[in-house]
């Protein structure tokens, strides 16, 4: 048996992939290459600021937020516990890596230093997961978010590992091949290739056996129990695949910031990756990179933009909270969800004319 | 109790003697091999005794949070700006009248109105949605914290302590011996043993008001089965929103004494939701009993950790959730 599906195997792997690549919707959309292209040459149209600011920092954030997407969208899973995932692998990069604070950090190059921080915040996010998986649909919210929040304080409390409340400062980051990676171009390249890798990756399994069986244990657990799928080992291997994400995501941001503390663990900014998921929608993965883009710049220019208006520039928050009440009240599968409403919509009154009265 | 003996015979050996160990560090005179390995017997006499208050702080904020869930199915992540709006209200009227009680009064009332506000603007209008309802009370949090912020800043407040109650009282409980045998008794701030001897009067009014009244018996059976309830006739819309009114008000009044205790200022609510979601989790979802029981548990783990380990006084509240949802997902009281 396992002979034939070897060898079955071996033969099939180029036609399957042509197949698979063609049949990706994403390649057939001549939009889907403008913005490819855009964000390939965006270094020759936007300046330093703008490209780590905001377009940087836009993709760090969508995949931290994707993870989430992945799990609620697919998995039915709602963890607020992605960003401390991220975090915690932020921090082990800082730990294993080089940093200002020589009495907790190891010193280990970053070639080393990354992966393990990786293979940690991994194992991290999967214990986390197979406790929430514990309880089901609301808990997980509770559960994930008493996680997140333990962390945060415990990183506050401990100055053995974790610096306690200032942190570990001026972390290395990588220089290879002569190039300093940490410089704009180089770093936005980095950012773009982790991000668009993560996207596929999550595109690949939401396809494969596996994500279909992950949407099917989302839809109907015991239907898929009674079905012979492992359950909880399904919703376990999605918390180890989106921890995966999200530690990406953590170790590019703490390249980018070259600093690590509490303050960026905090509940807040576990909140934060969950508005970003929704306002962006949780139904596709290039929702959260939408959400994270909108919040990027709200959070950049919405001081300047509330002072013009005459208010406070201080009540950023307020105006996300605002604005994210008004999603999870109007449209539940967020910015996507109202775009493609309007698609319809627009396609609805194109047709009526010639359709006829199909409409009852 | 008799049949969680027939049951589990093992863990009641094993509870029984903790209470026991524990009963005897509290009553007995340490010996002196014990006061070298573990330290004074009034620090740990402290602990206990604010760990136990501590717990009965937030015995108020997360009986009104199990109960709102419990009938409800609403995870009100917005309960810790509840709890802060609380004690923003007590500190600002027992400023302006001088009168501790009042602020009490005042804060119970006014975060209850806040509290039928949102059952009536927000959540009525999507019942039975748990998910966009928890998003719903995120994003209420995150607005309530800014608002807070923008009208009272980032600053502390204490809110006094009225003068009948300053000053500590020396309890019947021995921590020490001076050398010519004359006992040492243990004093503690009168304070806190009122709030204690409250709230115990608070859980215990409020399980009267759940097990022995007509709207009590609404309630519970809301909890078993809402929609049945609904189906025989009782407005289940005002149980609804008295419901939210009362546990809103209970975060209120928790508010109050948070700010007696402590202080409050911004940050302080998601340190009592993470709280009340702790203790929510380990003593079950709904259960008023539970929500005590594990009050007074992390209460004290926090405080006993906070003096013996305390950089990793945290992780012991964390083990406990873990050793719960490992040993027991529902929870320690949770039916089920």
């Amino acid at each position: 048996m396992s002979l034939v599906q070897g060898a079955h195997r071996e033969t099939s792997p180029p036609a399957g992939a042509r197949a698979n690549l063609l049949a990706w919707p994403e390649f057939n959309q001549p939009a889907v290459w403008v913005v490819a292209a855009i964000l390939l040459i965006m270094p020759f149209i936007a300046s330093g600021f703008f490209l780590i600011e905001i377009f940087a920092t836009t993709l760090i954030l969508g995949t931290i937020a994707l993870s989430l997407m992945f799990l609620a969208g697919y998995g039915g899973m709602v963890s607020l516990m992605q960003l401390t995932v991220a975090g915690f692998a932020a921090y082990m990069v800082a730990v294993f890596g080089m940093s200002a604070n020589t009495n907790i950090s190891l010193g280990w190059p970053w070639w080393l230093a990354t992966p393990m921080a990786l293979v940690l915040a991994t194992i991290f996010g999967t214990l986390g997961g197979t406790l929430a998986v514990r309880t089901e649909g609301i808990y997980t919210i509770m559960i994930t978010l008493a996680i997140g929040a333990a962390f945060y304080y415990f990183t506050n409390q401990n100055w053995a590992i974790f610096g306690g409340h200032t942190g570990i400062n001026t972390i290395a980051t990588p220089k290879f091949w002569g190039v300093d990676w940490r410089s704009d171009v180089p770093y936005y390249y980095v950012t773009l290739g982790v991000a668009a890798f993560c996207y596929f990756a999550v595109q690949y399994v939401s396809r494969a056996p596996f994500g279909l069986a992950l949407q099917g244990v989302r839809d109907n657990p015991r239907r898929m129990a009674a079905l012979g799928f492992n359950v909880n080992a399904h919703r376990v291997a999605a918390y180890a695949f989106a921890s995966f994400i999200a530690a990406l995501g953590g170790v590019l941001q703490v390249w980018n910031y070259r600093q690590i503390s509490p303050g960026s663990v905090s509940v807040g900014a576990c909140i934060d990756i969950l508005i970003i998921a929704v306002v962006g929608g949780i139904t596709r993965p290039i929702g959260p990179f939408i959400g994270a883009f909108i919040f990027v710049i709200l959070r950049t220019f919405a001081l300047d933009l509330l002072v013009k208006f005459g208010l406070d520039g201080n009540r950023f928050r307020l105006l996300i909270g605002l604005g994210f009440l008004a999603i999870v009240f109007w449209s539940s599968d967020g910015v996507i969800g109202l775009w493609e409403r309007w698609r319809r919509r627009a396609a609805d009154t194109h047709t009526r004319p010639s359709g006829g009265h199909g409409h009852g | 109790m008799t049949r969680f003996i027939e049951r589990h015979p093992a863990w009641a050996l094993i509870l029984l003697i903790a209470v026991a160990v524990m009963l005897w560090l509290i009553l007995a005179v340490w010996p002196p091999g014990l006061e070298e390995a573990i330290g004074r017997k009034r620090v740990f006499l402290n602990a206990v005794f604010n760990g136990i208050t501590l717990g009965s702080l937030y015995f108020l904020v997360a009986s009104g949070f199990t109960l709102i869930f419990g009938l409800m199915r609403n995870v009100n992540l917005a309960h810790g700006s509840l709890y802060l709006f609380g004690g923003y209200i007590g500190y600002a009227i027992s400023v302006w009248t001088g009168s501790w009680v009042l602020g009490f009064i005042v804060a119970f009332i006014g975060v209850a109105l806040v509290g039928v506000v949102l059952q009536i603007v927000v959540f009525r209008r999507m019942e039975g949605q748990d998910l966009r309802q928890t998003m719903v009370t995120i994003g209420l949090s995150i607005v309530f914290a800014d608002l807070m912020l923008w009208v009272f800043g980032g600053d502390f407040y204490q809110i006094q302590t009225p003068n009948w109650l300053v000053g500590p009282i020396e309890l019947p409980l021995v921590t020490a011996l001076k050398s010519s045998g004359e006992a040492v008794y243990l004093r503690y701030p009168m304070v806190r043993l009122v709030i204690f001897v409250a709230a115990v009067v608070i859980g215990i009014a409020m399980w009267l008001a759940l097990n022995r009244t007509r709207v009590g018996m609404m309630v519970r059976a809301g909890v078993d089965d809402r929609d049945m309830l609904a189906a025989t006739g009782v407005p289940i819309q005002l149980v609804f929103v008295v419901v939210f009114a009362l546990g809103a008000g209970l975060a209120g009044i928790a508010g109050v004494v948070g700010g007696t205790f402590q202080s409050i200022s911004p940050g302080e609510d998601t340190r009592f939701l993470l709280a009340s979601l702790v203790v929510v989790i380990v003593g079950g979802m709904g259960s008023i009993p539970g929500a005590a029981l594990g009050a007074v548990i992390i209460g004290l783990a926090e405080q006993l950790g906070s003096v013996y380990i305390p950089t990793y006084a945290i992780v012991v509240t964390f083990l406990i959730m873990v050793l719960v949802l490992a040993l027991r997902p529902q929870g320690l009281l949770a039916r089920r």
